[in-house]
């Protein structure tokens, strides 16, 4: 067991974590930073060190930023732990965490939780069938191990990261059936209102358009306002075929893969379960802890930043974690006000700039309603195999909360402790009480946030 | 079952390949690859079916979040597959309905209630 205390505890090393692991180390901080994944870069940089794919033109020099952030963790300040989920977070600022090794505490005097996002649960009938899985999964077998979903191959949904991962799956030679553009037209008008300050981002917008000329040069198929998606198995039970409905027509592709995406949410899981205070996003459609400008939250000495804090990209993430850097070196004596605020404005103008997108982006990639509150047939909880009908029943017969159908039916009880059902447990209570989400509320999550093995647990008793 | 829907590799940068066994087939992996990435590469889907309805499953997220991968590795069942990295040699299987060892949770408690 180890008992050093370290100026500031981060968990997870992704853009957030590894920049604020940079700018702590520069002010002499002393710094452990923890991530479950065998390697640092977090999703969008994940596998960096070593990628698979041989030809950079792939994944793209975006992807390729993420090699100065984590050659700069090689710093005698800096003390890195891969294969490390943490899984609890004492009062007294002690970490709980697991490795291959066994357990440990590790106590620090500022806590940075740097999660990162998830994508987020795209329920529709079908979803759960062998062969459908999300971009972001496809994206994270392309980068750590250059395998591709077998053929044919359809991709279907809505947002920047679908067109990314369609285009960074085109280049690696990996021939795509349709694209299916589940964006509801109505969007488009939505957005418009927030168009001056996407202008802001010039660059970020003319990427996105061009990802669109790329996978249209490509000859690749794309059907728009696409609505009524399904994955239909053959007789053992695998994906075969993607139905959908588009132009006044109902439409089938043959398929062995789908690959599905309606954005990326905040992870919360750690946060919720410290009984942080959690907003709802309207125009994201899903949770955010609070925090202040420097992303501390309500409770004392613990941060938040990058997309767990909320969504607005990696660029942003890089910027929001170097701000809690310079407000933890403020608070340990290593820099005046006067310094943290000086050196803070690059940081904050830049996160302006990304920040100044966000609203445009999320107002056009809003889900169709279909895939928020999903048909009666859907499944919502894929652990316990509960659908949206069996919810709307228990709210009919008296269930006002996602903790109230969770004892009735187990949603949520499952080993994902409701990472994959929760935010539509809520909206599909919400929707059926006619109420606003945040009345309805989310699961009450506890410590530790990921299954345990007995083994893990005695370890801390030792 | 046949294999049905093997998932390719594109040409990759250099790396010591590794042999793994998954359900009694020899597959060769990428170091560094996890071991539902191995089930993937080798076309082995399901990769389980589920408790409840013993309905079939594969991977679907690759992040640890959905636990759609838990798999049973060098004895031990409901592992994470996407979040273990495969080691020479690794006994994988494939996971059919309920299991006898139930991973901890904190909903224990909440099971008796
Ligand atoms: C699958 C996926 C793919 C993405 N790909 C792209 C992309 O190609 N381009 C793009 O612009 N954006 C992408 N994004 C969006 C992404 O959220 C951000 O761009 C960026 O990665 C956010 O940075 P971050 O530092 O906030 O978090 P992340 O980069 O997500 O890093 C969080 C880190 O925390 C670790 N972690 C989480 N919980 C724990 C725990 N309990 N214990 C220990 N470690 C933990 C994770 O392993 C991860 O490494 C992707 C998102 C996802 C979910
Ligand atoms: S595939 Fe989702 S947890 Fe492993």
């Amino acid at each position: 067991m180890n008992s050093d205390t370290y100026d500031l505890a981060i968990v997870g090393a992704g853009p957030a974590g590894m920049a604020a692991a940079r700018t702590a180390a520069a002010q002499d901080l002393s710094i452990v930073l923890l991530d479950e994944q065998p390697a640092p870069g977090g999703q969008i940089y994940r596998s960096i060190r070593r990628p698979a794919p041989e030809d950079r033109r792939i994944l793209g020099p975006d992807y390729y930023h993420g090699e100065t952030l984590v050659r700069d963790l090689d710093h005698a300040r800096i003390e890195y732990r891969s294969g490390t989920t943490v899984w609890a977070l004492d009062d007294d600022h002690t970490l709980c965490a697991s490795s291959p090794e066994g357990s440990t505490r590790i106590r620090a005097k500022r806590i940075l939780l740097a999660t990162g996002a998830q994508e987020r649960p795209v329920p529709f009938p079908g979803w759960t069938l062998p062969g459908v899985m999300t971009c972001g999964a496809a994206q994270i077998l392309l980068k750590s191990s250059g395998l591709v979903p077998s053929q044919p191959l359809v991709l279907a949904g809505s947002g920047p990261l679908l067109l990314l991962i369609a285009a960074q799956l085109h280049r690696a030679g990996v021939a795509i059936e349709a694209v299916l553009d589940t964006t509801p037209a109505g969007r488009y008008l939505d957005a418009l209102p927030h168009l001056p300050g996407a202008l802001r981002n010039l660059p970020l917008l003319w990427k996105g358009l061009g990802l669109l000329r790329e996978l249209k040069q490509a000859g690749i198929k794309r059907f728009t306002q696409v609505s009524d998606l399904r994955a239909l198995a053959n007789k053992e039970g695998l994906l075969h075929q993607v139905q959908f409905h588009a132009k006044n027509a109902t439409h089938r592709l043959p398929a062995q893969s789908l690959l599905v995406h309606q954005g990326v949410v905040p992870n919360v899981q750690l946060s919720r379960a410290l009984g942080l205070e959690h907003r709802w996003h309207e125009l994201q459609q899903c949770w955010h802890p609070v925090t202040n400008n420097w992303g501390e939250t309500s409770r004392e000495g613990v941060f938040i930043s990058g997309d767990s804090a909320g969504i607005a990209g990696a660029k942003a993430a890089e910027q929001a974690g170097n701000l809690v850097a310079l407000e933890v070196a403020r608070q340990l004596n290593r820099l005046s006000t006067t310094q943290r605020d000086e050196q803070a404005c690059p940081a904050l103008k830049d996160l302006a700039k990304e920040r100044a997108i966000r609203p445009f982006l999320d107002a056009l990639y809003q889900p169709a309603r279909s895939f928020l509150s999903p048909s009666d047939e859907t499944l919502v909880c894929r652990c316990e195999e509960v659908s949206a009908g069996e919810l709307r029943q228990m709210v009919d017969e008296g269930c006002r909360g996602p903790n109230q159908t969770k004892a009735f039916c187990r949603s949520g009880m499952g080993p994902c402790q409701g990472r994959l059902c929760g935010l539509t447990v809520s909206q599909v209570i919400a929707e059926h009480r006619r109420v606003p989400v945040e009345e309805v509320g989310y699961y009450q999550i506890r410590m530790p946030i990921k299954p345990l093995t007995l083994g893990e647990l005695a370890d801390l008793h030792e | 079952m046949p294999n049905a829907s093997e998932f390719p590799r594109i040409e990759t940068g250099a790396a010591e390949w590794v042999e793994v066994d998954v359900d009694g087939q020899p597959i060769q992996v990428r170091a560094g690859d996890s071991a539902a990435a191995a089930v993937l590469a080798a076309g082995l889907l399901p990769s389980r079916s589920t408790p409840v309805n013993n309905s079939p499953r594969a991977p679907y997220c690759m992040m640890g979040v959905c636990f759609e991968c838990l798999l049973e590795i060098d004895g031990m069942e409901n592992v994470q597959g996407c979040m273990t990295e495969v080691r020479p040699g690794m006994q994988i299987r494939r996971q059919q309905g309920a299991r006898h060892a139930e991973p901890v949770t904190h909903d224990h408690e909440d099971r008796q209630s």
